[in-house]
């Protein structure tokens, strides 16, 4: 399973590599999105330091809806998916390669709207080990609901419209916990209230991730 | 030629139904609702009537339906004219007859009765259509009581709360759900075969299922504002009385009996568009043959383009 995950996960990032969309696209879409909240806010200052963490949080979640998409669309041509299924891989090790790749693109994403926040909205943080980890975990979240939704979505016409739709509500607790350890680990903050939401985002991703390994082949089979 | 495919269609919709491990499941629940083997044949048309409700199930829906309507009357009438105004709330206490009642539909019953259903459709030993129109059915009701939760909780919290909409934890757990649910929605009216169709919504019913007590904590940590539960609270002893205590759990029960009401209906509908989905073109194939056949002996310059 775990050999499996390497590979396909090695697969995806290799096409990423090339292809780069991700850094073609999708980190200056999180860079325009900074920029209008920036406009939405105001040019204040305090108030937009203070919006910063929910901010991050919100154009995280919009990159992942597209990193997902993209992640479906690499599958979808020239009958890559039933290439997959012909292959023998495993449809666990499948799901744990896919997510693998997904959270990989989201961190250097987020690495570098990190810094926009920090620059642009003045974002002065105390404890970034709790930052850190807070990404770390949200990100592994986002990215094991984003797979188990794409590869449900991925034989239907109206995906692009369909799946921010449904997966949005679903990574809600992720967007709620992370601006909260955000918001505890920034100047002003107490850093022991972020304490029960890094919990609660670990059993977010357990939930999900469990979920993608065990129902990951029967989802394929319904695309 | 017409006799023929009048047969031939008559013995395919006979065995689709028979195949259909739903009959034997709807039958064991007692709902009835199950699609018969046609019996009638349309005249002219070639094609099989649709499937009928057999008399004892259209029975007990009535007798239901009936009963809903008797007991919303019942909880109107005693809601508004016979129970006593409330000493601190006044007149808006009355709404508390309906706003409970309903969300007990929406957020427990509905939802609860969905996420059960997808899971038994999805376990292959209960797998059958049955499960997945019952879902379907469950969660478009459940939404149209989630929507009267919202907004009976809004025309109380105006005036109580000053705001229509307050970002209280209840209220944001419940407005999430709505929209988790209508995404469940929206996926099923994407054109697709039953099977696949009912295979992809109850995996999202499950994935929204696991996730709702995710979001109940985060947004109770988030923020509390509601009051608590008056009847089920911890030390299980109700703060209402009297006459108003009756009111309430009448309008419990109504509430349930027109969700059940519905619910059956809704299913009915269902089964009745599935069978329309798989006889469509039957059907206006025949419609259009027998369009052609009978306009040939009527007068020629009725038919268009005839001058």
């Amino acid at each position: 399973m775990w050999r499996d995950a390497a590979l396909v996960a090695g697969k995806d990032l290799r096409i990423e590599g090339r292809s780069r969309v991700g850094l073609s696209q999708v980190a200056p879409f999180g860079i325009v999105a900074l920029v209008l909240f920036a406009f939405a806010l105001g040019p204040d200052r305090q108030l937009m330091a203070k919006g910063a963490p929910g901010l991050f949080w919100v154009a995280v979640l919009f990159c992942t809806v597209l990193a997902v998409q993209r992640s479906v669309s690499v599958e979808s041509s020239d009958g890559a998916r039933d290439g997959l299924r012909l292959s023998g891989i495993d449809p666990a090790g499948l799901y744990l390669g896919k997510t693998a790749a997904v959270a990989a693109q989201l961190v250097v994403l987020e690495l570098l709207l990190a810094v926009g926040v920090i620059l642009l909205y003045g974002a002065r943080i105390e404890v970034p080990w709790m930052i850190v980890v807070s990404c770390l975990l949200g990100t592994v979240g986002l990215a094991a609901t984003g797979t188990l939704y794409g590869a449900l979505s991925a034989g239907i016409r109206v995906r692009e419209t369909l799946l921010p739709f449904l997966l949005l509500p679903i990574a809600a607790p992720v967007l709620l916990a992370g601006t909260r350890i955000w918001q505890a680990a920034m100047a002003g903050g107490t850093p022991a209230t972020g304490m029960q939401w890094l919990r609660l985002l670990v059993v977010f991703d357990a939930v999900y991730v469990a979920i993608g390994v065990v129902l990951f082949g029967p989802i394929q089979e319904t695309a | 030629m017409t006799d023929d495919s009048t047969t031939a269609t008559a013995t395919a919709t006979a065995a689709g139904a028979a195949d259909d491990p739903s009959t034997a499941i709807a039958g064991t629940i007692g709902s009835g609702l199950v699609a018969h083997p046609p019996t009638a044949v349309a005249p002219n048309t070639g094609v099989t009537v649709s499937p009928v409700q057999s008399p004892r199930s259209r029975m007990i829906e009535r007798a239901i339906g009936a009963l809903a309507l008797v007991g919303t009357v019942a909880t109107v009438w005693l809601g508004i004219w016979v129970t006593p105004p409330d000493k601190t709330q006044g007149d808006l206490v009355r709404l508390v007859y309906i706003h409970p009642g309903v969300a007990w539909v929406a957020l427990y019953l509905a939802f609860g009765l969905a996420a059960v259903s997808s899971l038994l459709y999805l376990w292959p030993r209960t797998r059958s259509l049955f499960w997945d129109r019952l879902a379907a059915a469950s969660v478009e009701v459940g939404v149209v009581f989630n929507v009267c939760t919202l907004v009976s909780g809004s025309i109380w919290g105006k005036p109580t709360w000053g705001v229509w909409w307050a970002w209280d934890a209840r209220l944001t757990s419940t407005a999430v759900l709505l929209v988790l649910f209508l995404g469940y929605l929206a996926l099923r009216r994407v054109p697709a075969e039953p099977e696949v169709r009912a295979r992809r919504s109850a995996f999202v019913a499950l994935f929204a299922a696991v996730d709702i007590p995710i979001i109940h904590f985060s947004v109770n940590w988030w923020n509390t504002l509601h009051q608590g539960a008056t009847v089920l609270n911890a030390n299980l002893s109700p703060q209402i009385h009297g006459s108003m205590a009756w009111t309430l759990l009448l309008g419990f029960v109504a509430l349930t009996l027109v969700f059940v009401w519905m619910l059956l209906v809704r299913y009915r509908i269902g089964v009745l568009e599935d069978w329309l989905g798989a006889n469509e073109l039957d059907l206006a194939l025949a419609e259009r043959h027998s369009e052609g056949s009978g306009r040939l002996d009527g007068p020629v310059a009725d038919r268009p383009g005839a001058a």
